[in-house]
């Protein structure tokens, strides 16, 4: 009988550290090996947390190192609470969220639909169409502002060529009421393949029998749609729906290249309204506090979602 | 004896020590924002590489981010920058946080005499508390808004008698912002050379301070003050005092009606290439911008006119300070040879060439002397702007109170929301909370 692998390296395994080994139980070398990583996360994840929690209670500025730092209990959460700008930046995000999940579902899920059916240039059409979000936000955010350039911009040129509007007269980025509605295009344009990919992989996931056998049943194409299709390309598209909800509750970059949050306030994003509390004024203690309503605002309607999610996935 | 000689012998070598460390040739990083300057300076330096045996490095950082970048290093306590050539408004952090090491006593030990610098200069780049004999920073580039206009299309006989019937007086650089105005609405719209161009270019710029320094260089003119001169940080009356709200109706007044389409963020960068573009009759700037309008083949050679900043309806004249004093960063470990760079940097000559390359020099041997006037184009419009000047709070506080007002102008003059009234009296609320905050009312 030939000898395995295990029993040769066993084999030469040094008698001391077999019998440290060997002391050890499952339980033991579990801790061992995951070890390393919880205490990754300690350090990356959860001590950063619960230092961000401490001096939400403080008025500590990090530019200030010289200032006593004072416990100031609840102040900083009730100053955010009850300031208007605040929920207006709420607000703001809200509109940007909603409509941009709005627009990349529709559009997304209706490209997802045309492309899975088979046709010639299919493969080359799908590269094209996910380039977009192959691209860095700040190369995006830079030319679309071009684009959006009231003398020079394309968009303009087309608004003119199809409505007659002068070009110059209006600007997508400055006052009048269309930057909010400028950002969420830009935002649709770049993230829509990517609700476009994960529903194409939802559609390729169904079985061809299951039409085939509502083709028996004569069942119509708009009934396989909706009881067929749609179900069973809903918790793809709820997967979609979660990660660009999370990344757009976040979305920073791109908004801030476009508009810098204005005019005005008009597009500032609560992300955008932290960074500048954070490290533009200096307001550490404020900016934890708002940091930390954030974070349980994300967390809370994740975790809500993510219980929806679930039970999609049981039906 | 024997202790005392082995005292001395320890002494001597740590003293030898020292000495052969100062003279040892350090490789010095000198931090400031990425501008037409800056490059001046990288080759103005070479000369102390040579004299020194020092090798200089540079860490430039747009402006947009220069504040962010900068601010983020001295709050760390980072080593990366031995010198700083720091914000004015940066003055009172960066003494009161030890950011900045103090000079005084290196001034003293050196010859080096404030009052041998611009008074304004020094006051806004070097002194902590203002208008105290404690510096931080050796004045190393004066700056202050102005305005440069095309004196070329001023200068066209068509223009000149069309501008002459609809206003009743000569087409001539604006002296007052009621001039500024008019000239600018004359040209906004018009066609020159086949190409439709515009009245002005102002400050907008929502993220790091731009339209601040926009506002408040049209706002001390109209009588606006920070605070009440007897009862510091005492701002109601001052801030929204009747010509404080006058001029900022002046300049939404002025960004509503006479600057190009979509220029609802801009600042220098965006200024200069409308300016230079042929875009803009007349434009606000900083004075930095101007050595190379000069030599700009579009807008060079005499075609440019420089101004003071016009005066307000009661005839008060101020600009906004820019520019920058040197510092030595209180974290670097090569304080010695970066205060030999500043000492080298204070000589006469080596300010003289400072200005010949388009540094803006705030020694007073250079710009007194008698040729400084007709050296440039531009050297008496900003020998006469330097004395005008004023300065945004340059307080511990001075970047949360400068959001406050980008927030309020943008929220105002842009997006045209509320009135003047509403966007001054929400600032001195803000204001007050940040200095409530710190302990100061």
């Amino acid at each position: 009988m030939s000898e395995s692998a295990i029993d040769r390296v066993a084999a030469a395994t040094p008698a001391g550290i077999a019998r440290r080994v060997r002391g050890l139980s499952d339980r033991a070398i579990a801790w061992l090996f995951v070890a390393p990583a919880i205490f990754l996360l300690l350090a990356v994840n959860i001590f950063p947390l619960i230092w961000t929690i401490r001096l939400s209670f403080t008025n500590y500025a990090a530019n200030r190192p010289n200032r006593a730092v004072e416990w100031v209990g609840l102040r900083n959460y009730q100053r955010i609470l009850t300031d208007a700008d605040t929920w207006a930046n709420m607000q703001t995000t809200a509109h940007f969220l909603v409509w941009t999940l709005f627009f990349q579902v529709l559009i997304g899920f209706t490209l997802a639909w045309l492309i899975n059916r088979k046709f010639r240039g299919n493969d080359l059409v799908t590269t094209l169409i996910v380039m977009p979000m192959m691209l860095s936000p700040a190369v995006v955010g830079n030319f679309w502002t071009f684009l959006y350039q009231p003398q020079i911009g394309l968009i303009n040129y087309a608004v003119e060529f199809v409505t007659g509007i002068p070009a110059s007269s209006f600007s997508m980025l400055g006052p009048g009421g269309w930057a909010r509605w400028a950002i969420v295009i830009v935002d649709t344009w770049m993230w829509t393949p990517f609700v476009m990919l994960i529903c194409l992989a939802g559609l390729r996931s169904i079985p061809d029998y299951i039409y085939e056998a509502a083709e028996i049943d004569r069942a119509s194409k708009w009934r396989q749609f909706w009881t067929i299709t749609i179900p069973m390309v809903l918790p793809f598209l709820m997967l979609a729906v979660l990660f660009r909800g999370i990344e757009n509750f976040k979305m920073f970059d791109l908004v801030v290249l476009l508009t810098g949050g204005g005019p005005g306030d008009e597009t500032l994003l609560a992300s955008i309204d932290l960074k500048r509390e954070a490290f533009e004024k200096w307001r550490t203690g404020h900016s934890s506090a708002y940091a930390i309503i954030l974070f349980v605002t994300v967390f809370g309607l994740a975790s809500i979602y993510v219980k929806a999610l679930n039970k999609v996935k049981e039906r | 004896m024997k202790r005392a000689h082995m005292a001395s012998v320890a002494a001597i070598s740590l003293t030898a020590a020292l000495a052969s460390n100062a003279a040892q040739a350090e490789n010095l990083t000198l931090c400031w924002a990425a501008w037409d300057p800056a490059n001046a300076l990288v080759e103005l330096s070479k000369d102390f590489e040579k004299q020194s045996g020092h090798k200089m490095s540079f860490e430039f950082v747009p402006w947009p981010n220069f504040a962010d970048r900068m601010l983020n290093e001295l709050n760390s306590g980072g080593k990366l920058c031995d010198l700083m050539i720091g914000d004015s408004q940066w003055i009172g952090g960066s003494a009161e946080n030890g950011h900045y090491v103090k000079l005084n006593d290196f001034f003293d030990a050196n010859g080096i005499k404030m009052s041998d610098f611009v008074p304004a200069t020094v006051t806004g780049y070097s002194e902590w508390p203002k208008n105290t004999p404690n510096y931080w920073a050796l004045p190393a580039f004066g700056d202050v808004v102005g305005w440069t206009y095309r004196k070329d299309w001023f200068a066209r006989p068509e223009i000149q008698s069309e501008f002459k019937a609809k206003y009743g007086r000569d087409l001539v650089a604006p002296q007052t912002f009621a001039e500024l105005k008019d000239i600018a609405e004359f040209f906004q719209g018009r066609e020159i050379d086949g190409k439709t161009v515009y009245g002005a270019s102002i400050y907008t710029e929502r993220g790091s301070e731009g339209i601040t320094m926009g506002v408040m260089d049209v706002l001390y003119s109209f009588g606006f003050k920070y605070e009440n001169p007897d009862k510091p940080y005492d701002m109601a009356g001052f801030v929204n005092s009747a010509g404080a709200v006058a001029g900022l109706e002046f300049y939404k007044s002025l960004y509503d009606c006479c600057v190009a389409p979509g220029t609802s963020n801009t600042y220098m960068g965006e200024g200069i290439d409308a300016y230079k573009s042929g875009q803009v009759a007349m434009q606000m700037n900083f004075a930095f911008t101007w050595p190379g309008f000069e030599v700009d083949p579009n807008v060079g050679g005499g075609k440019t006119g420089y101004l003071v900043n016009p005066a307000g309806p009661g005839g008060e004249r101020f600009a906004q300070l820019g520019g920058q004093g040197i510092s030595v960063v209180a974290y670097s470990e090569k304080q010695a040879a970066a205060l030999e760079y500043i000492k080298w940097f204070a000589q006469p000559d080596v300010q003289a060439k400072w200005w010949s390359m388009g540094g803006f020099s705030c020694l007073r041997a250079v710009v007194e002397d008698p040729s400084f006037p007709t050296s440039q184009p531009y050297a008496q419009t900003f020998l006469d702007s330097m004395a005008v000047v004023k300065d945004f709070w340059a307080e511990p506080s001075y970047a949360t109170l400068l959001q406050a007002s980008q927030k309020r102008f943008h929220d105002y003059v842009v997006a045209g929301n509320g009135t003047a009234q509403e966007a001054l009296d929400g600032l001195i609320a803000d204001w007050s909370e940040v200095f409530e905050d710190d302990g100061k009312m």
